[in-house]
């Protein structure tokens, strides 16, 4: 385990720095970004990181095929094109994808639904790495394995690439339901519960002691527009992630600073008013119901 | 006691860690508020400028017209604590900046490097020397952190580290009413900088 790695006397890339850099990202926005010119683009937004890959999960949904980690050599150009930390997706259950990221210098690394699952037993042991890592769900059972895993932060699965923001928010009320839920739980009722939602005990004992998740909550999949990032901070996430939703959109420069805004100030709808005007044409969405099961990245980990 | 209760403590909420600081200002028993607008600069006592992207924070503020309501408040003497971001914004200069420069609010005599620690794989505890604090050390968490390059003769240094490429580089300074740390004393249980800041409000 890594807890053990000095520097003369730093203890280097604790669990405390990582969930640490993650709360440093809240009250933020972060986008999805396939080249250097769109990472300086969402830099100029105000974005607080970015998500370098290959294709966005839009396109992703389109081409079909096995969706992979990006070119490395792509996600360099990104990190020396901006100073704000630098996240990529790996397969769920590929370590070696991640320990690929890690060595060349990516901030966090994204365990993701979004591309094909590489192992469909096991997620990566993310206590092993460095790096921290962030990973989907969409109950608070999954989000607690997760941690136990050695994820240092969470966001909501959604369904990614659609423009839809209805799984997001479902699965943000879900986690949110649960945990006002097991702050009414005795101490006896705990450990029933945490056997019912299949996650560690003591990660379940510390959710209610705190009132929230032990590590930052984002919401991802199918934010779209200002009044979708500023939903879900209503509903309690500490950020968003944005993947297909501003580049995939008429005016990208416009939607991305308009999101941004609208995170900061997500409790005043007159300025998310004032941020909405005139952005374009949002990316095209998708409905759900016209999604088999099969399409939907969200059913994939566990 | 009395008088600090009663003194309000803003704490700048563009992006970033700024419920840590509310909280650990409650547990302290002072009024602490969520700056998002100029207009609430004139109610407060003091103002913490927290940890997060400086960059967003520095766009963010433009945006509103937060820059120079907030650069007033720094050079007008009024009490203000920086912390990593922070330090950075609060800064007369700073290198590695993001292309084409970046909004800061100048006021400490110092140049800051930007992630002068490196990237999030080299962030790290360490257990502080604060001789302000006397024999225990403070629990410092840097995260891809800055560091003070140079300091002009009015400021005060009051905390330094070796990194590791052997450099003794300085992460916590005080001149007249600003302060400001490199490292994350909001995200420990530990409110001895909360206090030091407090004492400088009143």
């Amino acid at each position: 385990m890594n807890e053990n790695n000095t520097n003369g006397n730093h203890r280097v890339s604790t669990f405390a720095t990582k969930v640490g850099h993650a709360q440093m990202l809240k009250g933020g926005v972060i986008m999805d970004v396939v080249t250097p010119e769109q990472a300086r683009i969402a830099e100029e937004a105000g974005a607080c990181a970015v998500m370098a890959l290959e294709r966005v999960p839009a396109d992703i949904r389109k081409d079909g095929g096995v969706a992979r980690m990006s070119d490395p050599g792509m996600i360099r150009e990104i990190i020396a094109s901006v100073t704000i930390p630098v996240m990529a997706k790996a397969r769920i259950g590929h370590f070696v994808e991640a320990q690929i990221l890690e060595a060349i210098g990516v901030d966090y690394v994204d365990e993701s639904e979004v591309l094909t699952p590489a192992d469909e037993d096991h997620h990566i042991n993310k206590h092993k790495f460095n790096v921290p890592f962030v990973c989907g769900c969409r109950n608070l059972g999954e989000a607690l394995r997760r941690i136990a895993e050695g994820a240092a932060m969470i966001r909501t699965k959604g369904e990614a690439g659609t423009g839809n923001v209805v799984e997001a928010v479902r699965h943000a009320r879900t986690v949110m339901g649960a945990i006002r839920q097991l702050q009414t739980l005795d101490e006896d009722e705990l450990f029933a519960y945490a056997k019912e939602i299949r996650a560690p005990y003591d990660l379940v004992k510390q959710t209610a002691e705190l009132g929230r998740m032990p590590v930052v909550n984002f919401a991802a999949g199918g934010v779209a527009t200002p009044a979708d990032a500023a939903l879900m901070m209503q509903l309690g996430v500490d950020g968003v992630f944005v993947g297909s939703g501003i580049f995939k959109s008429g005016d990208p420069v416009r939607r991305g600073k308009a999101i941004v805004q609208a995170v900061t100030h997500y409790n005043d709808p007159k300025i998310i008013a004032e941020v909405s005007e005139n952005l374009g044409e949002p990316m095209v969405g998708i409905n759900l119901d016209t999604l088999s099961e099969q399409e939907k990245m969200a059913h994939r980990g566990w | 006691m009395t008088e600090k209760s009663e003194s309000t403590i803003g704490v700048l909420a563009l992006q970033g860690a700024f419920l840590e600081h509310v909280k650990m200002l409650r547990r302290l028993g002072v009024q602490a508020v969520e700056v998002r607008k100029a207009e609430q600069l004139a109610a407060l006592d003091g103002l913490i400028i927290p940890g997060g992207e400086s960059t967003s924070m520095g766009l963010i503020a433009e945006r509103w017209g937060l820059v120079e309501p907030l650069r007033q408040w720094v050079h007008s003497g009024r009490p203000t604590w920086g912390t990593c971001a922070g330090m950075i914004l609060l800064a007369e200069r700073a290198t590695g900046q993001k292309r084409g420069g970046q909004t800061l609010l100048g006021g400490l005599d110092v140049t800051v490097n930007r992630n002068y620690f490196g990237r999030q794989v080299d962030s790290f505890e360490t257990d502080l020397p604060v001789s302000l604090f006397g024999d225990v050390p403070f629990p410092a968490i840097f995260i891809r952190a800055p560091a003070i390059a140079e300091a002009g003769p009015t400021v005060e240094v009051l905390a330094q580290v070796t990194a590791s490429n052997g450099e003794t580089v300085i992460v916590a300074v005080r001149q007249g009413a600003l302060l400001a740390t490199a490292f994350h004393p909001e995200l420990t249980q530990d409110t001895r900088w909360h206090e030091l800041f407090l004492e400088m409000v009143t």
